[in-house]
Order: structure tokens, then C-alpha cells, then sequence
């Protein structure tokens, strides 16, 4: 396959995955910042998730002060944030226009459809006021892409890279979400059940699809350790970032050409740390580190990928 | 081509009835109710926009894709009015791959004295690159875009030759999916020839003009990019033949072959249906500063390794200059009388052509010899005064630069605008391709002047299209 072609369902993949997780990640902060005990916290919560999306600065540029509604139109609909929402839906209706002659038909359709509905309705359907219509609304997308990609994409290297783009992102993703609850958590906590983590911890669940999942296979009671433990070490949930290391390293293994041995040592490094980790090895004041590390991996899967298939140049 | 007498129309004869081929149509649609015909319209354009078939207009930034509207109504072709034109159309285009296999080789037909040299290596469109040297089956133009118009009682006349990199097809193609969608019950009322198998052909076509040796040929599409107004039409070409649509960064020549940039390293590729013009293919030896083409391509081309389709240097017989010259093309290089008539043409580097001309401004149009898409030219009945006088010194200063023709009445189709059905101009460009053999899908892409009494169909200047129907007998 062409290295541009690959390059391009590369990024298909991501952006269409980096639009979700945008968009449950704005879900579980909009839900928590409707919480009456919450309501002192709300600013650490929105600036928090500013902080781990690394949107922070890019904000403060647009914005001078820190308003809920700011922040959701920023993340959501922000014309000049390349990284909002609706600019991650163009961009990865782009890609998929620029590779529509190898892609399904079916999939170009439902990509450029979701890019035409999203700039109709944004921002008059759309707006900050009832931002849950909206997520729910990308997250229905998100479902109906991945049904069209799974129902009509050929399986060839080209829906080997998109998955690759797909679950990188989609570890990256659910590790920032991760990060972005825990920066609200009070100093000092040491994992034990508390009634006040029960709310939060299972906001979280929901916008990874996985609360009924978490009632089912586990009998623990909802914790940050043990949501942490179940969102990143598990393989059977599907947003586990166990599970998105998995299919990076398999989808890789698939195409893998005479340069890229290298990247796939640390892919399968990176996987076999999440299929032997738990998460009682990971002292409680270690885990942001632990986090920071597994994103440093994902970035430099990216570039390496970059590298060794789709034609960048190295960087530096 | 007397322009007062009103327009050949496709449907009905002078005497209001319709015409035999249209009756099974015109049945049906005189039972439709202007907004059920409304309502499949507004359907039609939320499917094409959905579906993104568009064509990007330049200097716009977001939304920068626009619809070409798509009428309703289709254009039906008799069984024999095709069966005319498609053997004229093939005559026509055997000729000018002859007269350009001859410009590029002996160049018979200027020592016969048909026409003078300075017409052929004056012209910006001949390629000296090309002199001498052989392309597979001494075919240059692989895909001729023919625009044909009907005047007077219906006589078909060719108004231009495409054959450098015509457009249009893709909405040949999917005019009639999209018809068959709205109104399949027409398909089963009507025996309409299929055109859906001319990316098939198409790929066979590129195919049997592989460099010699090449058992299985890699063919690729080759795009300016998705910013280029004809992108559509590109991927969706690379899409139904099933080979990669490659841009000139995907592409690279090492040790005299081409090459494409793969996940798994370089591929070698043996035919490129090029969609870029001369100029841009290669800046080693085109435009230096073209970043579109591939550098060391031509070199490659000319020791036969691989395979440009169109070939370079096709211009050089679509010009609008060495046009009024084709008709004894065929005759010099064929032994044939011309099946398809040219429009009248006045060649104003002749004297008394050029008199003629400035003397009847008002009831001629007049074309810049190297204009497309309907810019540089005058429409001498519909121009202002001060447009015609503007000419005319235009003219004076160089007369070479231009070709006048009388003012056709082009033939009128009915179209569903907002009024309700009503007659419209139109044209037809029907698409030959030639390799081992000519084909001819029947039909072709039908272009509409939208606005009432407009003669112009250029989509870049409000023409829209319809499905074109050749019935079968």
C-alpha cells in the first residue's frame, strides 16, 4: 500500500478516536461539575482536564477566565482549536477524503456525513448549554463509523494502520481521562472505599462504557484503585488501555516490514507490561508517573510508525 | 444555423409532438406532480452531498466543495442517432491520434501542404520532447472527451476535441446511479444502454498500452490532489478500476523506471492515467517549479518503461487553432469523408476571414485559440457594445489568436428549473477510448445552460448536468 495512503487511514483512525474520547472525557467532567458538593471544586475539575488534554495554554490564549460554558465551547466547537471536537471530525474527514478512492464507499459516506452534520447543527443544534446532546451524539457516530469500518473495510494493511492509529489514540486517550479524575482527587488518598469517591469513579466507568462491565466481573467496590486497576489492566474491557496496547501490538506485527523491528519490540514491551501489571505494584503516589510513562510510549510508537511505514522523516 | 428560427429540441418535434424516442418518457412524466419532481430533486442533492460528489473551488476555505447541479430530466439518444454519432466519433479520434503519431514522426501532413509549419512549432502545445520517439500501439490520445452539439435540424456538429485530460466521466456514471435510485421505474418503461462498465474498460484500455513485456501492469491514477477541482473524479476512477491513486509525491524514477512509495518499499508502475497537464509532470524538463509531477518521469517515458496516459504533447491537436483543420485530417489520413461536421469556422491569420469576422461581430462568437471552459471568448449577439469593441482590438492586435464561429442555437432539452419542466440548452461529451481497439460507452456526460436562454454550459460558469439515455432498439 501506498506509505501516503497508509499515512492517511493512520490518522483517519485517530482523529476519528480522538473525537470520542473528547467527547466522554467532556461528558464525565460536565457530569461531575453538576454536583452539588462539587461546586467548589468545578474549577479544578475543568482546569484539571485543560491540564491533561495539554490544551491549558491554548485556552488561556482565547480565554481570560476559566468559565464551564468557555471551556465546553472551546473543547467542543472551537473553530481555531485544531484539537476541538469539530475540527478533529473535518480532520478526519480530510484523511478519509484523501484515501475515499481506497477506502470503502460506505466509510467515506459515514465520515463526510458526520463532518456535514456536525457543521450544520454546530452552533445551533449543538452548543455548550446542552453539551450531552452532543457527546451522545458524537458517540453515536463514533458506534456507527466503527460499524461501517468493521462491516465494509477490505483487511489489508490499510485497516491494519487504521487500527494502529485507533488504539494508540485510544490508549492516549483513556490515560488522560484517567489522569484528568485524578487530578481532582484530594491529596493523601490511600485507595480505601470512601462514599464520596462512589459518584466520580463511576461517571468514569460510564463514559468508558463500562460500568455494567465493572458490576460484572468484579465484586470490588468502586474505588479509584480498583477502577484504575480494571480501566488499565484489563483485557477483556474494551477501552482498557491494556486492551488498546493489544491491538497496537498485533495490528503492527501484521504489517510489519524489514525497518520496523525496532518499533515492534517496544510496542510488545509495552504490552507485556500491561498483560503482567496490576495495579497493587503501582505505589498510590506512583501512579501519575506510571501514566506519564505509558503516553511517552505511545508518542513514540507514533513517530516511530511514522518512520518506518508512512514516509516521515526522522525527526530532529 | 439560422438563429431565428428557434432550437432543435430533443423531445418535441417542430410540430409539438414528441418524438418517437421520447414517447415511453414523456408519458410518465406528464402523470409526475411538480412537487413529487421537486421533492426527488431536493432528494438527489442531499444524496450527492452525502456521498460527496463535488468539485473544490479554489480560494475558499471551509465548504470549499460545491455540487454540480444535477437535473432531473434525462437526454434520450435514439438507437440510430447513436449508432451516427458514435461512428463519427470514432472516424474523428482514429484521425487525431493519426495526424499526432504523424507531428511527432515524419510530419506528412505538412509536406502536403494541409497546414504550415509555423502552425505546428509556433504552437505552445507542440512538444518537442515528443519528436521521434514511439508510444505503444502509436496511441496518444487514450481518452478523448468529444463535445458534440446539435444545431439546425438536429445535425450534430463537434464543437471541440478533448485530448489532453477531459473530465467529466465520474458524473456520467453516477448521474445514471443516481437516476436509477430516484426513478427506477424509467429503467423497466425504457431499454436504456448501460454505461456502468466503463471503468472496466477503461482499465483494459490503460492496460493494452502497457510498455511492451509487462505480463501484468501496475496502473496507477495519478492526482494533483484533493485540493484540485476534479479530485472526485480522480479517486473515484482509481476506486472502480481498483488501482492506486498516486500523487507525484508517491512517485519517484530510479535507474530509468518509475516508482511508488509502499508500506513495504518501492513498487514499479507501468502505466500512469495521468490527470495533470504537460506542463506540471515533470520539472526536470517541464516547469521547473511544478511540484505536482515527478522528476526524471519523462526520461523514463521516452526509453519506454512505463507508460503516460494521455500521452504528452496531445495538445498539439486539440488546439482550437488546428481544429477547423480536422475534417481534412480524416480525409488525408483515412481516405474518408468526415461523418460528424465541424462548425463553420473562420480562421482570422486568414484575411478575408478576419474582414468577415470584424464586420459581423454582433452574430459571431469568437474564441481565444487557447482559452478553455468557456473564458476568452465572445459572444457577439449577447455581448455589450463595449465587450464587442474590447475584442476587436483584441483581435486587430492578433489576429492568429482567434477562431470565429456563427452563433449555433444549440439544441434544447427539457429541464426541471424552478417553473417547472422547460427547455434548456444543452451539449454532450461522450468519452473514447482507444488502445488495442476504440470504445465508445453510449452516451456520454449531457451538460445544461441552467438559465434560461444561456449557452453556456461550463460547470464553472452555472451548467448543470443530466443522465444521458442511448435506448436500445
Amino acid at each position: 500500500m501506498l506509505s501516503r495512503t497508509a499515512d492517511h487511514v493512520y490518522w483517519l483512525g485517530r482523529y476519528a478516536e480522538r473525537a470520542e474520547n473528547l467527547a466522554r472525557t467532556l461528558d464525565v467532567q460536565y457530569r461531575l461539575s453538576l454536583l452539588p458538593q462539587q461546586l467548589h471544586a468545578d474549577g479544578i475539575g475543568w482546569r484539571g482536564m485543560l491540564n491533561t488534554l495539554g490544551l491549558a495554554a491554548a485556552y488561556a490564549d482565547r480565554h481570560d477566565a476559566l468559565e464551564p460554558h468557555r471551556v465546553i465551547d472551546f473543547i467542543a466547537f472551537d473553530r481555531d482549536n485544531p484539537s476541538s471536537i469539530l475540527n478533529c471530525l473535518r480532520t478526519a474527514r480530510e484523511n478519509a477524503r484523501a484515501v475515499r478512492g481506497t477506502i470503502s464507499s460506505e466509510m467515506w459516506e459515514t465520515f463526510n456525513a458526520t463532518w456535514l452534520e456536525a457543521r450544520a447543527n454546530a452552533p445551533s443544534r449543538f452548543t455548550a448549554r446542552n453539551v450531552a446532546e452532543f457527546v451522545d451524539w458524537v458517540k453515536y457516530r463514533a458506534h456507527l463509523a466503527r460499524g461501517v469500518v468493521l462491516g465494509s473495510m477490505l483487511r489489508d494493511e490499510g485497516y491494519h494502520f487504521m487500527q494502529i492509529g485507533t488504539f494508540l489514540e485510544r490508549a492516549d486517550g483513556v490515560v488522560r481521562l484517567l489522569q484528568t479524575r485524578l487530578a481532582c482527587e484530594p491529596a493523601g488518598t490511600d485507595g480505601g472505599p470512601v462514599a464520596h469517591d462512589y459518584y466520580p469513579w463511576s461517571v468514569l466507568l460510564r463514559a468508558l462504557s463500562a460500568f455494567e462491565i465493572f458490576r460484572r466481573v468484579s465484586r470490588d467496590s468502586v474505588t479509584p484503585g480498583n477502577v484504575l486497576g480494571f480501566a488499565v489492566f484489563r483485557r477483556d474491557v474494551p477501552r482498557s488501555v491494556y486492551r488498546s496496547a493489544a491491538l497496537v501490538y498485533e495490528n503492527l506485527q501484521a504489517v510489519a516490514n524489514a525497518q520496523s523491528a525496532e518499533t515492534e519490540r517496544r510496542a510488545g514491551l509495552l504490552h507485556a507490561s500491561l498483560r503482567f501489571g496490576t495495579i497493587e505494584s503501582i505505589p498510590p503516589a506512583g501512579i501519575d508517573a506510571y501514566l506519564n510513562g505509558i503516553l511517552a510510549t505511545t508518542a513514540d510508537l507514533s513517530e516511530r510508525i511514522g518512520r518506518d511505514f508512512l514516509g516521515h522523516s526522522p525527526a530532529g | 444555423m439560422d438563429r431565428t428560427r428557434p432550437a432543435y429540441d430533443e423531445m418535441y418535434a417542430e410540430d409539438a409532438r414528441v418524438r418517437p424516442h421520447y414517447a415511453a418518457y414523456s408519458d410518465w412524466l406528464v402523470r409526475q406532480p411538480d412537487d413529487a419532481l421537486r421533492q426527488k430533486r431536493a432528494e438527489a442533492d442531499s444524496l450527492f452531498h452525502r456521498v460527496g460528489i463535488t468539485f473544490a473551488v479554489y480560494g475558499e476555505q471551509e465548504g470549499n466543495e460545491r455540487l454540480i447541479p444535477f437535473d432531473i430530466v434525462p437526454r434520450i439518444l435514439s438507437a440510430s442517432e447513436w449508432r451516427t454519432l458514435a461512428a463519427g466519433l470514432e472516424q474523428r479520434v482514429r484521425a487525431l491520434n493519426a495526424f499526432i503519431a504523424d507531428i511527432y514522426h515524419g510530419q506528412d501532413i505538412l509536406r502536403a501542404g494541409l497546414l504550415a509549419p509555423e502552425q505546428i512549432f509556433c504552437n505552445p502545445q507542440y512538444r518537442p520532447e515528443m519528436q521521434d520517439m514511439d508510444v505503444p500501439g502509436g496511441i496518444y490520445a487514450h481518452i478523448a472527451g468529444i463535445d458534440v452539439v446539435r444545431a439546425g435540424h438536429g445535425e450534430f456538429y463537434v464543437l471541440e476535441d478533448n485530448l489532453r485530460v477531459p473530465s467529466g466521466v465520474s458524473y456520467m456514471l453516477e448521474d445514471r446511479k443516481m437516476m436509477m435510485r430516484l426513478f427506477p421505474e424509467l429503467f423497466s418503461l425504457n431499454r436504456v444502454a448501460p454505461v456502468e462498465h466503463y471503468p472496466d474498460r477503461l482499465f483494459e484500455n490503460l492496460s493494452s498500452v502497457a510498455p511492451a513485456g509487462v505480463a501484468d501492469p501496475v496502473v496507477v491514477v495519478l492526482t494533483p490532489g484533493a485540493n484540485n477541482s476534479a479530485y472526485f473524479e480522480h479517486a473515484f476512477l482509481a476506486q472502480q478500476m481498483g488501482v492506486e491513486l498516486v500523487e507525484g509525491q508517491d512517485l519517484f524514477v530510479r535507474e530509468g523506471f518509475v516508482y511508488m512509495r509502499t508500506t513495504r518499499g518501492p513498487q514499479r508502475v507501468d502505466v500512469i492515467y495521468r490527470r495533470i497537464d504537460d506542463d506540471f509532470l515533470d520539472p526536470l524538463v517541464f516547469r521547473p517549479d511544478s511540484v505536482l509531477g515527478v522528476p526524471g518521469l519523462m526520461s523514463a517515458y521516452r526509453e519506454g518503461r512505463v507508460t503516460v496516459a494521455n500521452a504528452m504533447g496531445t495538445g498539439i491537436a486539440d488546439d482550437k487553432s488546428i481544429y477547423p483543420y480536422v475534417p481534412e485530417m480524416i480525409r488525408f489520413y483515412l481516405g474518408e469523408a468526415p461523418l460528424l461536421a465541424n462548425v463553420p469556422t473562420r480562421v482570422l491569420r486568414r484575411p478575408d476571414d478576419l474582414a468577415y469576422t470584424l464586420a459581423h461581430l454582433d452574430e459571431l462568437v469568437v474564441k481565444e485559440v487557447h482559452g478553455s471552459g468557456g473564458y476568452g471568448m465572445l459572444v457577439g449577439p449577447t455581448a455589450s457594445e463595449a465587450e464587442r469593441e474590447d475584442f476587436r482590438l483584441r483581435i486587430l492586435a492578433s489576429p492568429e489568436k482567434y477562431i470565429a464561429q456563427p452563433t449555433l442555437a444549440l439544441s434544447t432539452c427539457p429541464t426541471f428549473v424552478e417553473q417547472g419542466v422547460a427547455p434548456r440548452h444543452i451539449d454532450l461529451r461522450p468519452f473514447v477510448l482507444s488502445g488495442r481497439e476504440v470504445n465508445i460507452v453510449p452516451g456520454g456526460l449531457t451538460r445544461v445552460a441552467l438559465r434560461a436562454g444561456s449557452l453556456v454550459v461550463n460547470s464553472s460558469q452555472g451548467g448543470g448536468t443530466k443522465d444521458t439515455w442511448v435506448l436500445e432498439d
